[in-house]
């Protein structure tokens, strides 16, 4: 269970208000208008942005003032999800040791991850050399050998088209699915929400509210929301 | 490991070569060059102390008073040579040096009789240039002329200050006067006497403030008669150069016996052919072909030491006016 | 600290800079202290500083107005020798200055080469003398730094922003104003404040070219009361005034020089699509000519005058080469020891102070911080035998403002494309420092390593307090051969030293860049 109690997030100037909590192995979209906060309250969690009031629970646990690696959170950018000096394999396994010094198991895990997202034989490459779905996969190959129960997306692959993009959306889904994580993604497509989500939290003029069903809330959306979907 | 064992062999040999005893002369950087009269110098006078002579080469004469001063009583020199007559009075007033009685028959275009103070060379300002120029012959000549010279600093170089107290002990109180119609024939002023003289080798200027005795390095080592200086009436003025010994001296007898072995031939002739300046005591031989006979006395122009600190200050406000303008 | 915005610890920097500092600081107190009573600053100092002020923004605004288009010219084309010309760039910047100086001349002097084509068309020599002589004089150190520094600006807009732009149809005049302008507002500031700062403590330039006592340094002051008067309370006072006036323009600046970066991009190579009319050609090619022309000239001179003399160089020249590579190698390994950890601190933010201590290394008379050691290790130690040591430590602190304008940009850069990545996946600082921010820096250490090197081996700063003849370095020989009549010598030790230092910039800048194109 992740519990934001009377959080206050700070960005300069902006803040987002969010006093929820997400069932654990829920998948979360976060909707609402630009601007309003929502990559706001995804890096609250994750630790980039201070939390100027209230608190974050992890499984009862305080984390509001751990600093990002010490959560259990994986996250996915907007960009930059790769060291674009280090290879694919090295990229992914940072994820197991943020040093590098792997062992033959997790050099294995990591052959296993990259089998996963279908990169078997990219491993020596470095992201430059990858297409962009590639390099979306070797990002989400490293957020599988992490193995954080608690996934954050930041559109990560906003850049994608739409096949690549459900295709990604649905490796997502297994992976969470597989593990049992908790999955909160920001998103501007309803679609993506219905496709993938089973909760929707709205984050409007810096409330995030707390979540609710996916189905209903799109088929009868507040007047808030409504205005967003146009 | 090693880099111990490296450092205490070092420490070894060092205090093995301390068993002769070592007499530390501070001097400046040309004397000890190759090209300069100090490796034939040490190895004279080793040939007869008994001792090891350690040339220190420290900057120009003015530096390296500076650097005695620095280092106070804690200074390893035990002998310093290198003062010339204008720092000789801030040099007595420091307190750093001891009377060493050594006396000659002296050469010198001045009497001198002076306990702490040993002359070893000389020589006279005067402005080098190109055979064949239609020279001036004295400085109203020069400030008239359309010629262009290039000089020294007198606050950065010792040349530059004995050219200032030259127009000042020849003009006195004139000397502004002078100095202002030297102005515009002056190209350009240099922090030292390198500059300056490579400048002039390079062209830049007609004329450039060294000494009578230059032409003679270019005749003797270079086989080049094309230089000479120009001989102004008015009268030239001169640098004596002295060494002295150190109060604090931890071998005070081998430093007098050092300044002893300045009136030998071999330090003299060393001198001449390694420093380009007049022997202080002549050497039997003479001096070598291609020097030409240095002034008469009364050709030459000196402030008594004590003064020229005094006259220096007013001197430099007078040049700074002249030339800011 | 939960919102801690990079991965990197910030106190190796801060201590390597608090090491700068004492030891300038230290100096200059040591100085200070032993001083007696002597006069004040006169009416004469401060003619020197008005006139110090003028000559040194005078130049660091010109070197940087004339950089900023032959880099851009340099960013826009690629032709054959273009590495080549760029690694040529650092020369005059090495050069001793009285080696520079008698090559400027040769070129630009009253009997220099254009005064005689001028006298074949009948037309009066170049007045080469005075503030426009110092500040032709001081562009030709500084120009070829103003241009690496900003070319460096260039390179550092990643490709993607290029290929946006030219998918945007955008010419040259848009890419100037969503690229080029914020990237050089970022980048000019700083590049202008190093070159105002050398300029503060030039004296043999000036005071050459300069034509006369006009031409007055603060460093010409601090020399005569150190030499002529032993007035060291006069000495520091003044050293003040220039660290007061080099702190002065760094805080300026570091204001002008703030904004945000262009972000990350995957590191592709640098493919330009605008400016490629014949016009944009024939300028750029003309700009590049010219100053390419400008700066080999009096390179040309010095070695035409200096061929000669190989021939016959005496062994001391030699001894002193290798001291010189020597103490220019410790210099660049302790400069990279301070540097590096500073930038990181720097990139890590909240590193005003370390900037500033960065730049004292120019603020501060070499004679000064010189005189100020030899005042503190004198009474416990042989400083003879540590001649070599103190001006390897002092010559990599000097040559700290260059390498942190060169380092920190790229520094901010790394951190910021990577840095959250590198939080969220917990990574440790050292392995952050080692294996993240050094790999992609090696082409800026590489360049800041060559740099130092070189400049290094022209310094003349401390060695020549310290040095005895066994110990000398080649400057020093070049001076003392000069002194020693020894022109054509001195001249062939002075191509040597050209060489050497363009040798040791060359290896360690092209080492940096590997396969990255610079």
């Amino acid at each position: 269970m992740l519990k934001l109690e009377g959080a206050t997030i700070r960005n300069g100037p902006f803040e987002v208000r969010a006093d929820l909590a997400i069932e654990p192995g829920r998948r979360v979209a976060v909707i609402g208008p630009s601007g309003a906060g929502k990559t706001t309250l995804i890096e609250g969690i994750a630790g980039f942005l201070p939390v100027t009031q209230g608190r974050i629970l992890w499984r009862d646990q305080d984390i509001t003032h751990a600093p990002p690696g010490k959560r259990p959170v994986a996250m996915l950018f907007q960009d930059g999800n790769l060291f674009a000096h280090l290879s694919i394999a090295q990229n992914v396994g940072l994820g197991l040791r943020p040093d590098m010094r792997l062992n033959a198991e997790q050099k294995e895990r990591v052959a296993g991850a990259l089998a996963r997202v279908g990169l078997t034989g990219k491993e020596a490459r470095k992201p430059a050399e990858l297409s962009g779905g590639q390099q979306s996969r070797a990002a989400l190959a490293r957020v599988l050998v992490q193995a954080r129960p608690l996934l954050l997306l930041d559109e990560p692959f906003a850049a994608l088209g739409p096949a690549l993009k459900h295709a990604m959306l649905d490796l997502v889904t297994e992976l969470s699915e597989e593990t049992g994580a908790t999955l909160l993604m920001v998103s501007h497509d309803p679609a993506d929400a219905r496709r993938i989500t089973d909760r929707i939290i709205l984050v409007d003029e810096g409330i995030a509210h707390p979540p609710r069903e996916t189905g209903p809330l799109l088929d009868d959306p507040p007047e808030a929301l409504r205005a967003y979907l146009g | 490991m090693r880099h111990l064992a490296f450092a205490a062999g070092f420490l070894l040999a060092t205090s093995a070569g301390a068993q002769t005893p070592e007499l530390t002369v501070y001097t400046y950087d040309s004397f000890v060059s190759e090209f300069g009269p100090g490796p034939k110098i040490e190895q004279a006078f080793e040939a007869q102390c008994d001792c090891d002579l350690k040339f220190v080469g420290a900057g120009d004469g003015a530096a390296l008073l500076a650097r005695l001063k620095l280092e106070g009583a804690r200074t390893k020199a035990d002998v310093v040579l290198g003062l010339d007559t204008s720092l000789i009075g801030t040099a007595r007033d420091s307190g750093l040096f001891a009377p060493s009685n050594v006396s000659a028959d002296y050469a010198l275009p001045v009497a001198w009789d002076d306990p702490v103070f040993v002359p070893y060379d000389w020589g006279l300002f005067a402005f080098v240039h190109e055979v064949g120029l239609d020279a001036p012959a004295s400085f109203r000549e020069l400030a008239e002329s359309d010629l262009k010279i290039v000089i020294q600093d007198p606050r950065s170089s010792t040349p530059g200050l004995g050219l200032l107290l030259w127009v000042k002990a020849a003009y006195g109180d004139e000397a502004p006067e002078i100095w202002s119609g030297l102005a515009d024939n002056i190209v350009t002023v240099t922090k030292g006497w390198s500059e300056s003289y490579g400048l002039f080798l390079n062209g830049e200027a007609d004329m450039v403030l060294s000494y009578t005795t230059s032409p003679a390095y270019h005749r003797i080592a270079e086989g080049d008669d094309s230089k000479t200086a120009a001989i102004f009436e008015e009268g030239h003025y001169a640098q004596i150069e002295v060494a002295a010994k150190l109060a604090g001296s931890d071998q005070p007898e081998l430093a007098t016996q050092f300044l002893e072995f300045i009136g030998s031939d071999a330090f003299q002739s060393a001198v001449m052919t390694g420093n380009w300046m007049y022997p202080a005591i002549m050497p039997e031989g003479g001096l070598p072909d291609g020097f030409d006979t240095p002034l008469a006395a009364e050709q030459v122009l000196l402030l008594p030491s004590d003064q020229a600190a005094e006259v220096r200050d007013a001197a430099l406000d007078e040049w700074l006016t002249a030339l800011s303008r | 600290m939960a919102h801690r915005a990079v991965p990197l610890a910030r106190w190796p920097g801060s201590g390597a800079a608090t090491l700068v500092g004492a030891l300038i600081l230290g100096a200059l107190a040591a100085v200070a202290l032993r001083a007696e009573p002597g006069q004040g600053l006169g009416a004469a100092d401060w003619a020197a500083v008005r006139f110090t002020v003028l000559q040194a923004v005078l130049s660091a605004l010109i070197s940087v107005a004339l950089a900023v288009p032959v880099a851009r010219a340099l960013a826009r084309r690629r032709f054959a020798g273009r590495r080549a010309l760029i690694a040529l760039l650092g020369a005059p910047f090495i050069l001793p200055v009285i080696v520079a100086v008698l090559g400027l001349l040769t070129v630009f002097g009253r009997a220099g080469w254009i005064s005689t084509a001028l006298g074949w068309l009948g037309l009066p020599p170049v007045q080469i003398y005075g503030l426009h002589g110092v500040v032709l004089a001081h562009v030709f150190f500084n120009l070829p730094l103003a241009a690496r520094l900003i070319l460096q600006g260039w390179q550092e807009i990643p490709a993607e922003r290029f290929r946006l732009a030219a998918q945007l149809g955008a010419g040259p005049r848009d890419i100037w104003r969503l690229l080029e302008r914020p990237m050089l507002v970022r980048v000019v500031p700083g590049a202008a404040a190093v070159i105002f700062a050398i300029c503060l403590s030039s004296f043999a330039v000036a005071l050459t070219l300069g034509g006369g006592p006009r031409a007055t340094t603060i460093e010409l002051a601090i020399y005569q009361a150190f030499r002529f008067d032993f007035d060291l309370g006069r000495a520091a006072l003044l050293s003040c005034v220039q660290i007061a006036l080099t702190v002065a323009a760094a805080l300026v600046a570091l204001r002008l020089g703030r904004g945000d970066g262009f972000g990350g991009g995957l590191e592709r190579p640098v493919q330009r699509w605008d400016a490629n009319t014949r016009g944009h050609r024939v300028l750029d090619g003309s700009l590049i000519a010219l100053a390419a022309t400008f700066l080999m000239l009096p390179l040309a001179a010095i070695v035409t005058s200096g061929a000669p003399g190989l021939a016959k160089l005496p062994p001391s020249v030699w001894q002193a080469a290798l001291n010189s590579v020597l103490v220019a190698l410790a210099s660049t390994a302790a400069l990279l020891g301070l540097a590096v950890p500073m930038a990181a601190t720097i990139a890590a933010g909240r590193g005003g102070a370390v900037e500033l201590a960065g730049l004292l290394g120019l603020a501060v008379s070499p004679l000064v911080i010189g005189t100020g050691l030899f005042v503190i290790l004198n009474p416990l130690t042989d400083v003879f035998a540590l001649a070599l040591p103190i001006t390897a430590l002092v010559n990599a602190v000097m040559a700290l403002p260059f390498a942190m304008r060169i380092l920190v940009p790229r520094a901010r850069q790394v951190v910021a494309q990577n840095g959250r990545l590198a939080l969220s996946l917990d990574m440790r600082s050292t392995f952050f420092l080692l294996r993240v921010l050094l790999p992609r820096m090696r082409a800026q250490i590489g360049f800041a390593a060559g740099l130092a090197a070189a400049l290094s081996m022209g310094d003349l700063g401390v060695i020549a307090l310290f040095a005895d003849p066994e110990r000398a370095t080649l400057p020093l020989q070049v001076y003392r051969l000069m002194g020693a009549y020894q022109m054509q010598a001195a001249a062939g030790a002075a191509l040597l030293l050209l060489a050497l230092s363009m040798a040791l910039f060359w290896l360690l800048d092209r080492g940096g860049r590997g396969h990255v194109e610079a």
